[in-house]
Parts: C-alpha cells; sequence; structure tokens
C-alpha cells in the first residue's frame, strides 16, 4: 500500500522535525519552502544558547536525515482548496498536492529595526542587529565591526513596544543579548560591553548561570533602562540616551557599536495563509490555536495543524519539541 | 519632655499601607493609563527639561503611586510640555494629557 501524503509548509527547523517525524510514523510528508534552501533562521544563526551549541551542527543534523521526505524548495503556495476529503495545495511551480492533514510551520521575521527610526540602523554606520551580529560571529567580516572599544547592546527593539505595533515580548531575545554580549567580549576583551534593559527575562534552565558568567566572567555592565534616542557625531561615533532607572539619572554616552535585538513578529507567509485558510490569528498576528494550553497544535478546523514560531516566539528545543508533538497529533488524526 | 541627651531617627520606611491614595484614585479615574508605566525612564532620558532640571516623569508618576509626592510633584513646574516623552513611551501613554492632570488633581498649578 503506497504511504499517505501530509504537507507540510515550512521548512524551517520546525517543518523538518515534523516531516522527519510524520516520515517515521509511515507517511510521505511534502515539505515545502518558499527559500532556496531548507533551515529558515538557522542558517543565518552562529550558535544558540545557553551552550553555545553551533547553530549550523543543529542544522545538518536536521537535514541530513531526509530520506523519505519530499521537499521542494523555491516553491510559494498559490491557492488551498478546502473539501471533505481534505486539502489541495497549490504551488506556482505548477505542481498540486492533496493531502487528509495539513500542517503549518509558517515561522517568524525578525522586526525590521529601519522601523525604528530613532535608534538609526541604516541612516549610522556603526548601528547593527542581533542578526547581523551572528553573521559577523560566523563570517568575521563586517566593515561597520572595526575593534571596538564600547559596545551597547538595546534590548526589545520592536517587542513590548506600541510604537512599534508589538506589545508582546520576544521571549528570546535577552538570552540572545546576554550570550552575544559574552562573544563579542571573548573577541574583544578589552572593550566594555553595556545591555540596557527594561527587565531581564532569561527564564530557562542554566540561562542565569549565563547570565551570571556575563557579569563575573565577562564584566557585561547591566543598565536598567531603555534607550529613548541615537545620534551620530562627526567621527562615527554613536551617542546614546537612556535613564539609568535605579540610579534616577539620565545619562548620555559615546559608543563604538550599538547591537539592536530585534524581536519576533510572525512571518509574512503566516499572515498570507491565515487569509488563505481562514485561521484565526491574535491581535499579535500569531496563528490561535484550538486551545492554547490542551491542544497547542491544532487549529479550529480539523486537519489543520500548526507548530513553531507561527503560533507564538519559540527557542529551537521548544520549536522541535512541539513538532513532534504535532507529528503524533497528525498521526492520531489520520489514523481515526 | 525629659531631655535624655539622644534622640531617635524617623523611620524611613515606606509605610504602603497607611497610604491615602485617594488623589492618585481620582487621577486613575481621569487617565486609566496611570497604573501603566513600566519604569524604563524612555521619558526621562527624552525629556529636554531633565538633563538641566530634576525633571523625570517615571519619578514623580512612582512617587504618587507610593503616596511619596511630596519631594517630587514640584518638579513639575520645570516641564515645557513639548511631548518627546509621549513619542519615546513604549507603552503608549498620552504622558503630555497625564502631566496636565496630574497638575490639575495635585494643585501644581495656580489657576
Amino acid at each position: 500500500m503506497a504511504k499517505e501524503n501530509v504537507v507540510v509548509i515550512g521548512g524551517g527547523p520546525c517543518g523538518i522535525e515534523v516531516a522527519r517525524n510524520l516520515r517515521d510514523l509511515g507517511y510521505t510528508p511534502i515539505l515545502l519552502e518558499q527559500q532556496s534552501e531548507l533551515g529558515g533562521h538557522l542558517r543565518l544563526w552562529d550558535r544558540l544558547f545557553p551552550e553555545g551549541v553551533e547553530a549550523r551542527k543543529v542544522l545538518k543534523e536536521l537535514t541530513g536525515d531526509l530520506k523519505g521526505v519530499k521537499w521542494f524548495t523555491d516553491v510559494n503556495i498559490e491557492s488551498i482548496q478546502k473539501s471533505r476529503k481534505g486539502y489541495t495545495v497549490n504551488v506556482d511551480t505548477g505542481m498540486s498536492f492533496q493531502t487528509k492533514a495539513l500542517v503549518v510551520t509558517t515561522g517568524f521575521k525578525l522586526f525590521p529595526a529601519e522601523n525604528k527610526q530613532e535608534y538609526g540602523y541604516n541612516i549610522y554606520e556603526r548601528v547593527i542587529t542581533n542578526a547581523d551580529l551572528e553573521q559577523y560571529f560566523h563570517t568575521r567580516k563586517d566593515p561597520r565591526i572595526q575593534n571596538p572599544k564600547t559596545i551597547g547592546f538595546v534590548h526589545c527593539v520592536g517587542s513590548r513596544d506600541e510604537k512599534a505595533c508589538n506589545r508582546q515580548c520576544s521571549k528570546v531575545c535577552c538570552a540572545t543579548a546576554v550570550k552575544q554580549a559574552s562573544e563579542i567580549k571573548e573577541l574583544f576583551p578589552d572593550a566594555i560591553v553595556y545591555c540596557f534593559y527594561m527587565d531581564l527575562r532569561l527564564f530557562g534552565r542554566s540561562y542565569e548561570d549565563m547570565y551570571l558568567t556575563a557579569q563575573r566572567k565577562y564584566g557585561v555592565r547591566f543598565i536598567r533602562g531603555r534607550v529613548s534616542e541615537v545620534s551620530e557625531d562627526i567621527d562615527g561615533k554613536l551617542f546614546v540616551k537612556a535613564e539609568d532607572t535605579l540610579l534616577g539619572k539620565p545619562m548620555k554616552m559615546k559608543l563604538d557599536l550599538l547591537v539592536l535585538m530585534t524581536g519576533i513578529l510572525p512571518g509574512d507567509s503566516t499572515k498570507q495563509l491565515s487569509e488563505m485558510l481562514k485561521i484565526q490569528t491574535g491581535e499579535d498576528g500569531f496563528f490561535t490555536p484550538r486551545d492554547t494550553i490542551l491542544e497547542p497544535c491544532m487549529a479550529k478546523d480539523g486537519g489543520l495543524f500548526m507548530a513553531g514560531t507561527c503560533t507564538g516566539p519559540k527557542t529551537i528545543p521548544e520549536t522541535l519539541s512541539e513538532a513532534r508533538a504535532a507529528a503524533i497529533q497528525v498521526h492520531k488524526y489520520l489514523s481515526k | 519632655m525629659i531631655d535624655f541627651g539622644y534622640t531617635l531617627s524617623k523611620s524611613g520606611t515606606l509605610k504602603i499601607e497607611n497610604l491615602d491614595d485617594s488623589r492618585f484614585k481620582a487621577l486613575h479615574k481621569l487617565e486609566p493609563d496611570a497604573y501603566k508605566c513600566i519604569n524604563c525612564g524612555s521619558c526621562t532620558a527624552s525629556c529636554s527639561a531633565g538633563v538641566f532640571t530634576e525633571l523625570s516623569l517615571r519619578k514623580i508618576l512612582l512617587s504618587l503611586q507610593r503616596g511619596e509626592e511630596k519631594d517630587y510633584i514640584n518638579q513639575l513646574q520645570s516641564c515645557m510640555l513639548c511631548g518627546k516623552c509621549m513619542l519615546v513611551c513604549p507603552r503608549g501613554i498620552n504622558t503630555r494629557h497625564l502631566i496636565l492632570s496630574i497638575s490639575k488633581i495635585y494643585n501644581t498649578v495656580d489657576r
């Protein structure tokens, strides 16, 4: 008997893990990715908190075992029809797939840092994002990073900010900032590194150790105050204004490099699919599952499943666990 | 009183349960956002007057919430109502309106 197809939309770590697990459960997963490579944001990251595991190593593990998974890159979803038999997914390469269960793993996008003009991304030379810094850690090439002596990290850029139209906490940026602050200290031991935060939200196992290491080993200076604006002087140095709220004094400082910790927004295809499939979303734009506690991987519609960061910010291990949970839910649904 | 040759220091502890918050309640009614501040300090950092005077909207609002306003409320006199704090507030508080309401309820302006 031919194995049953299951379509998975989105070939990031989540989609790959859903597909691999469905394959192990006896299905033929069809994994659709719009980029030219599988892996999503994991491809752009250098190391993962808290232990600093190489992102590429994780990605290699995930993509190294895709036997039995039919995967397609450079495909865009044109339309999806729903019938009593399930879903028909039509893609722009002319192919069309039938599936009784459809899994959506369309992920997130990073907040476009240039939208917060007061921080000067793409305006001032030495303002970069967390994603730029990860790229630099991997390639060690970025004309904006020239042996900086003073470095600032701005937490919550495009998160917890009504002016950026994103009220929610992106959950992973505080841990990323502490990780990156330590890593950059490793590269430039003489540099002074500041982290400007509103609240530090590091919640996972051994994240506190990472925070302690940043303080004790690397001497990262944590300042409780949100940066209000950045300007540039004639030499290209950055002037940063914040209030040290614990001391209760406004402060102004000169920095050689500023790293913006951009937050997590629903991916563009998350929005596109929510319209196509009439999936309910919250005010934040992420998919709303049938039950946020008991059925976080299921949409209201039977046969429609979702996992990973299309339902909200998550770490990689959380995403992978949810992917496995979604695969089991699909299997239970199809075995009925 | 008998002079024993020493004095007792007054306790500096906040007595939060004895707090008379009737005026803050009135303010909250007028300004539902009065409790929304997360003390991030953006307003103080961007304040045009705060660099040269003690003015800190964050401190004033916190002192009102704790009933400790007497040391802070007069700072409001330095505010020029330029509205920069309103532009930077991540919680979207209408700070300009809030300042006017504080002035009204706590009688900081001569009318």
